[in-house]
């Protein structure tokens, strides 16, 4: 089941919408990372809105997008976790731990425009302070 | 030859035997129920009156009641069959408990009809005294597990009722509230037990979902102490509203609460905490990006 993938301006948005095999969880990291540098895009929103559970590997994949997305220039944020399956994770202790988490799509988009703005700020800063780095 | 009624040294029969005696003696018991139904059950109606039970309801009502309760007695009686009295047990509880229906006045009831029909058996048979034992026999047995199965019935209804409204409790004293746009306050006040824990996160996250809140404010003053298991709770809680896009801020720590957490070696990294409610909502609201400024002083007059 390949789940789609929609660009909008610098992100790309993969909307998960059913329970996802672990093959199919694989193609998509390997679609996102590929588009990543293909469109140069600067965020990915993974929204699991539809999804009701999460096993390990699903939230080891998406820690894995997140990290490589990084590697590759792009922030991620996983929208739409559903609060029953925040409760099972947490007991079940599979955090997302350094991912980004948003409550849905347009508080994604938001939390990217806000990362995105105040990146633009630090180059900027650095630039006319001349000198100043960043750890 | 086995010898019935007048021997009172009844010789004993086979246990095939035996059994087919006793359903004899039970369908025997079960006829004679039947055909005095009307003065048996006044008789038991007019008992449980002179015992001051069953003073919440009307006589009538308890005639209606009485009614019921002595066909479902005979019936169980007749078939053996228990399944059908409990529900009915359960169901009758139902309705007599909101009405002030204490579990003395239910047992009381039972026992009184078991009375009652006991002394019209030895009525019946007082002129064949083996034949009474017999029938007691087949009666005694049936009629106890009748009081159990009633009585356990109501106790049951009211144990089902007094959880529900502590469920209710529980939800009450934990409320979640909005006091800004995406800001949401949620007080503990009390003790936390694992189970109150639960249900306190599941309505949390619920209410992070519904108010899209962005920040969330717990607040342990009114919580006297905690241990190793709510100090995860706690933390779990965090992690999962993080997950739903919520900041959660802890505040009113006592010093007894700081020292138990570090003591625990509760990983506290991800958990934002000051020291009081007040604090925690001014932070939350510049997280939020508000800004709270005094008005203008007002002219002072004349």
């Amino acid at each position: 089941m390949e789940v789609p993938i929609l660009k909008q301006g610098l992100y790309l948005i993969a909307s998960i919408q059913s329970a996802l095999t672990d093959a199919d969880l694989s193609a998509l990291r390997e679609a996102l990372i590929e588009r990543v540098g293909k469109y140069r895009a600067r965020g990915v929103i993974v929204d699991v809105t539809a999804l009701d559970v999460m096993d390990s590997f699903a939230v080891r994949t998406l820690r894995d997008i997140a990290h490589m997305a990084r590697l590759r220039g792009a922030e991620t944020v996983i929208v739409g976790i559903q609060p029953e399956v925040a409760f099972a994770m947490v007991q079940l202790g599979l955090t997302l731990k350094g991912v980004s988490t948003a409550l849905d799509l347009e508080e994604g988009l938001a939390f990217l425009d806000r990362q995105g703005r105040e990146r633009l700020e630090r180059v900027q800063g650095r630039g006319t302070r001349g000198g100043t780095t960043r750890g | 030859m086995a010898a019935k009624g007048k021997d009172p040294q009844a010789p004993s029969l086979d246990p095939q035997a035996q059994s087919e005696s006793t359903a004899a003696l039970l369908r025997e018991l079960v006829a004679h129920l039947r055909q005095n139904r009307t003065q048996l059950r006044e008789e038991w109606a007019r008992r449980i009156t002179r015992a001051q039970l069953l003073t919440a309801m009307t006589e009538e009502e308890i005639f209606a009641e009485a009614t019921s309760v002595y066909d479902n007695y005979v019936e169980a009686l007749e078939t053996g069959t228990f399944e059908a009295l409990q529900a009915y047990a359960r169901n009758l509880s139902e309705r007599i408990i909101p009405r002030g229906v204490e579990t003395h006045e239910v047992v009381g009831i039972v026992l009184l009809l078991r009375d009652v029909l006991a002394r019209s058996l030895f009525g019946k048979y007082h002129e064949d005294f083996d034949k009474l034992n017999r029938i007691l026999d087949a009666y005694e047995p049936a009629a106890n597990r009748v009081a159990n199965t009633v009585a356990v019935g109501f106790v049951q209804e009211r144990e089902r009722i007094i959880r529900q409204q502590q469920e209710a409790i529980r939800e009450l004293s934990t409320p979640v509230l909005q006091v800004r746009e995406r800001l949401l306050i949620l007080p503990i006040i009390g003790v936390i037990d694992p189970q109150r824990a639960r249900q306190l996160t599941e309505q949390l996250l619920r209410a992070i979902r519904t108010n899209r809140a962005k920040v969330v404010v717990i607040d342990i003053t009114g919580v006297a102490a905690m241990d190793s298991n709510v100090a995860n709770h706690l933390v779990q809680t965090v992690e999962a509203s993080r997950l739903l896009g919520a900041t959660v801020i802890v505040t009113g720590l006592s010093p007894e609460i700081a020292q138990t957490l570090v003591t625990i070696g509760v990983d506290l990294s991800e958990m934002a905490t000051v020291g009081d409610l007040q604090g925690g909502i001014e932070e939350a609201e510049r997280l939020l990006g508000y800004k709270v400024v005094p008005l203008e002083e007002p002219a002072p007059k004349a």
